[in-house]
């Protein structure tokens, strides 16, 4: 029998009829279908036990509290935490990103030592024990040559017993060179220090019962302070129908959000701050109860006020017209609670301290200080009360030594900490004054500005050791790494949050066991400390860093492990009567030669240069991180692509501006101060001042991750450090620029 | 018509010519024995029997993969020992959720240590308890992430039994190989064992059909649609204050 073709056409129809007539059609066209829910691309969450847990958000110094889910062991989600007295179970998108920070790839793993050049990425894994006695012999080096001054740290922070172990730490072995970084807290510690006579305390502001704010640049919407109580207020104000006014030469979403904008020349907010006191007091708009009675000095500041500062001369130098100045101080003055705040954009720089004292004057002129609704004076937390160190003859000797930045001595006697003076000396000393660095929950090396000098100080240091849990640029320029947990799998106590205006301390802690083989810093600490031995070890009593955190909170544990934070909900303000200092005085105005027209130099460049004839200003926004903690692939995805495209980052100009140079949008140009020069593109952009040059800030990293590095440029690279001529801190927020096409 | 057309017709023919020539004589032979559609009879039968062999009988074979359970576990003893049936060891967190294959956790409360000699406590105690390892148990019920399913509803609310859904497990005293569709990756017990779909009890599948067919039945067949509605019924008799959501049809009431 031979196939021919009907024969082979029969069988297969007999196939088919037979295949319609099993399941396998069927079943296969069902399977397809449900193979399709289990691509290995689409995300399935696992099934398991729903718990939460109570922490505190360490990403900003806003203090948030956070309530994180987890299905079993795992942590799925970050919410915030209801009933916290910051942000009230809000949560901004920084906060909510936090988990890339645990399960990202930028975290360092194990403790590194540098094999290749700095900065070339080649690192040799070690054990912890061989990292701490590294450390441990490289600092018993410094101190027996008599060189234990020349240990250095700069650390994010300087609240809290994680820092206050790395100053004890500093104290018994022989140094005083312990450094926070700059942020607007240094130079609100220098306006209650100045005017009203308190020592390191920081600035609470009551917006949730102020009537009036007027905003001096402040990125009030946009990250500034605590940012998720910033937009709680935001609601609140457009509520209750409080009015918000913005000062800023740039049409922020800060200034798009409020009331009324006021564009400004660059740094000239302090001028106009002291053109609306001269109207207040020409006018007798001031608070006649509070000056009379509770301050000093205010007959000579009145005299330097009234005579320099006369609108016409504030609108010369701010551009702001002298009807606008009128209207400006009426209304404030007019308003039953008004607050004035400043400190531009996030508050991560510390500003020009001239500006700060002339906005502090202002609260008092309306008697908003320590009053409903005011700035109040915010008093350090003395919970540490740990026993005194003994120390032996070398730490004696290291202790007595001047810091390498100057502050707090002849020159600087009114400031604790000088990072950018501090980078300065090194990059221009012979040969560094520090032999061995530490940094701390900072990123310096991308942060601090004018990059070349950091990288020119970096280079000059010997050994830099980075306690980074991220692979960040500053731990990528170190020696050493030794790698700190997460925030999501450490203990620490968070105490206060910048701007609340009452005391609170909240707890973060671990919510996941560590993922990798690193160390709390805190631990490290001591475990140094032990293996130094003598005086060194005998200050770290403690077993452990989660041991001595129980120990120090005492009787507010029990409470930070409930709830998640201790708030002293019932704060007041000591009021007008019942100041700290027995002559009664609440504002000192007797600074008053700081406020001479002379000490306003703007951003320490001469204007109208012909060779720069733009004004630089970097801008933060709440989608970008400009802090130590570097945007998580989540947040720089949110980004416009008139901020980034691509790998490109865009400035803000003027359309004016751009038809004076023959720029079209999105233009290629090299932007170039007296400090470098980078290749960006152009965004025309009608909100920004005509010869203004607006570029963002949390962009240009190196380190990180892929989703991070090689997008955009740094805008530390084009702003230089300028020193202020009152505090020395960094007062410098913008730089003199020209543009040309690349 | 052009030259070379011409000589491709010619080619045709010539082709034909040789066919014609070549077919061999035993073909017409053929035709007279068995009749013209007698062959072609036999392979349409072939090609059915072959299909229908391959879909009922091999196409099941190579579509599911066997494998065994980490632990031989056994229902039946286990339900001797405790005293709150199936919700001892699988109960409802206080959530309210379903805490579904008991972990190590509930295990260890028991068996830290071995208690007595069946090699299948050693393998628990040994291999996962005392290593911190769950036991990756296959679960022949799981349902893909698109299925949302609240076995409080039915269990709790509705007072299902277990076995309505689950079958007589609790009475198992070995566990049946798992076997593991190799295109979808469940279980085959979804699909139900028969490859016809067919079933004889309510637990032999836990495909769409069968809550569909289940839930027409509980709202007395008066409703024609697969009834959410009888969700929300059941709701407003456990909650009668609540508001009862609008009668909907909507997919994501069980598919998220």
């Amino acid at each position: 029998m031979k196939i021919d073709r009907r024969s082979f056409l029969s069988f297969v129809i007999g196939g088919a009829a037979g295949t319609t007539l099993s399941p396998l059609p069927w079943k296969l066209m069902d399977d397809a279908a449900i193979w399709t829910q289990t691509w290995p691309w689409t995300p399935v969450p696992e099934d398991g036990a729903v718990t939460h847990v109570k922490s505190t958000c360490t990403l900003c110094p806003g203090g948030c509290g956070i309530s994180v889910r987890l299905i079993d062991d795992r942590p799925v989600k970050i919410e915030g935490l209801e009933g916290h007295p910051i942000n009230k179970g809000g949560l901004c998108m920084l906060g909510l990103s936090g988990l890339q920070f645990l399960y990202g790839p930028s975290r360092v793993r194990c403790p590194m030592k540098r094999v290749g050049k700095r900065g070339e990425g080649k690192w040799e894994k070690i054990s912890w024990e061989d990292a701490i006695a590294l450390v441990a012999q490289t600092l018993d080096g410094l101190r027996s040559t008599n060189e234990s001054h020349a240990l250095s740290c700069i650390s994010g922070s300087d609240y809290g017993t994680v820092p206050a172990l790395f100053r004890r730490f500093f104290d018994v072995y022989g140094s005083v060179n312990f450094i926070r970084m700059p942020s607007i807290d240094d130079s609100y510690e220098l306006v209650f220090k100045l005017m009203q006579g308190m020592m390191e305390a920081s600035a609470g502001f009551d917006m949730e019962n102020t009537d009036f704010v007027l905003s001096f640049g402040s990125g009030l919407f946009e990250g500034w302070g605590s940012p998720v109580r910033m937009f709680g207020a935001n609601s609140l104000w457009k509520k209750t129908g409080v009015k918000v006014v913005q000062i800023e030469p740039r049409l922020s979403n800060t200034a798009a959000l409020s009331d009324r904008w006021i564009p400004i020349n660059p740094g000239t907010e302090a001028v106009l701050a002291l053109g609306l006191a001269h109207v207040i007091i020409q006018n007798s708009l001031y608070n006649n109860d509070f000056i009379h009675n509770y301050t000093y000095g205010f007959e000579n500041w009145k005299r330097v006020v009234v005579n320099e500062y006369s609108p016409e001369n504030v609108e010369k130098i701010t551009g702001i017209p002298q009807n606008v100045i009128y209207s400006l101080a009426k209304d404030f003055t007019g308003a039953k609670k008004p607050l004035a705040i400043c400190g531009k954009g996030q508050g991560v720089h510390p500003g020009s301290a001239s500006e700060f004292m002339a906005v502090h004057a202002l609260n008092a002129l309306a008697g908003s200080i320590d009053s409903e609704g005011g700035v109040w004076a915010v008093e350090k937390q003395n919970y540490i009360q740990w026993p005194d160190v003994g120390k032996d003859s070398i730490a004696e000797a290291g202790v007595r030594k001047d810091r390498v930045d100057g502050a707090g001595a002849e020159n600087y006697p009114y400031v604790r900490y000088l990072p950018s003076r501090f980078i300065e000396i090194i990059q221009s000393a012979k040969e560094s004054p520090v032999k061995v660095l530490f940094v701390h929950g900072a990123n310096p090396y991308y942060s601090l500005p004018d990059s070349s000098s950091v990288r020119n100080a970096f280079e000059k240091i010997p050994f830099i050791v980075s306690f980074s849990p991220y692979m960040d640029e500053t731990a990528l320029h170190s020696d050493l790494i030794l790698p700190d947990h997460v925030y999501l799998e450490r203990y620490e106590e968070v105490l206060r949050a910048r701007s609340f205006h009452r005391p609170i301390i909240g707890l973060s802690r671990p919510v996941i066991k560590p993922q990798f083989a690193t160390k709390h810093s805190g631990d490290v600490i001591i475990s140094l400390a032990r293996k130094m031995g003598g005086y060194i070890s005998h200050a770290f009593p403690w077993e452990s860093y989660e041991q001595c955190l129980q120990e120090t909170m005492g009787d507010k544990w029990a409470a930070l492990q409930e709830n998640g934070f201790w708030a002293d909900e019932t704060f007041k303000p000591s009021g007008w009567k019942n100041t700290v200092k027995a002559q009664m005085v609440k504002c000192d105005f007797s600074y008053n030669e700081l406020f001479s027209l002379p000490h306003f130099c703007i951003m320490g460049i001469k204007r109208e240069d012909p060779i720069y004839p733009l004004s630089l200003i970097p801008y933060d926004s709440t989608r970008l991180s400009s802090g130590f903690i570097g945007s998580p692939p989540f947040v720089i995805k949110t980004l416009e692509d008139t901020v980034l495209k691509g790998k490109d980052m865009f400035i803000e100009i003027h359309p004016d501006t751009a038809e004076t140079y023959g720029l079209a949008e999105g233009r290629r140009v090299i932007l170039k101060t007296p400090k470098g020069e980078l290749t960006v593109r152009v965004h025309l952009f009608e909100g920004i001042l005509p010869n203004v040059v607006a570029v963002p800030r949390g962009l240009g990293h190196t380190g990180y991750d892929i989703y991070l590095a090689g997008k955009g440029a740094n805008a530390n690279e084009l702003i230089g450090a300028f020193e202020d001529p009152v505090s020395g801190h960094d007062g410098a927020w913008g730089i003199a620029a020209q543009l040309r096409k690349a | 018509m052009g030259q070379s057309e011409d000589k491709v017709q010619e080619m045709a023919e010539e082709t034909l010519d040789s066919r014609e020539e070549d077919l061999p004589h035993e073909t017409d032979k053929n035709k007279q024995e068995n009749g013209p559609s007698g062959p072609i009879l036999l392979f349409f039968i072939a090609g059915l029997i072959i299909s229908l062999l391959i879909g009922w009988v091999i196409f099941p074979k190579l579509l599911y993969s066997q494998k065994k359970q980490p632990i031989d576990f056994n229902h039946a003893f286990h339900m001797q020992e405790v005293d709150n049936g199936c919700e001892s060891c699988h109960f409802f967190r206080d959530d309210g959720s379903f805490a579904g294959v008991p972990k190590n956790e509930q295990c260890i409360s028991c068996h830290e240590e071995v208690l007595g000699e069946s090699p299948n406590e050693t393998i628990l105690v040994e291999e996962y308890i005392s290593k911190d390892r769950e036991v990756p148990w296959l679960i022949y019920s799981k349902q893909p992430d698109c299925v949302f399913f609240s076995h409080a509803a039915h269990v709790k609310m509705a007072d299902m039994e277990c076995s309505t859904c689950h079958g007589p497990v609790g009475e198992s005293t070995h566990l049946k190989d798992y076997e593991e569709n190799r295109i979808s990756g469940y279980s085959r017990d979804i699909w139900g064992n028969a490859i016809s779909g067919l079933k004889k009890h309510s637990w032999d599948r836990m495909k769409m059909d069968d809550c569909a067919a289940c839930h027409k039945e509980a709202a007395g067949g008066k409703t024609t649609e697969r009834s959410p509605q009888l969700f929300f019924d059941l709701l407003s008799k456990v909650f009668p204050n609540a508001a009862t959501p609008q009668k909907t049809e909507a997919c994501f009431v069980c598919h998220k």
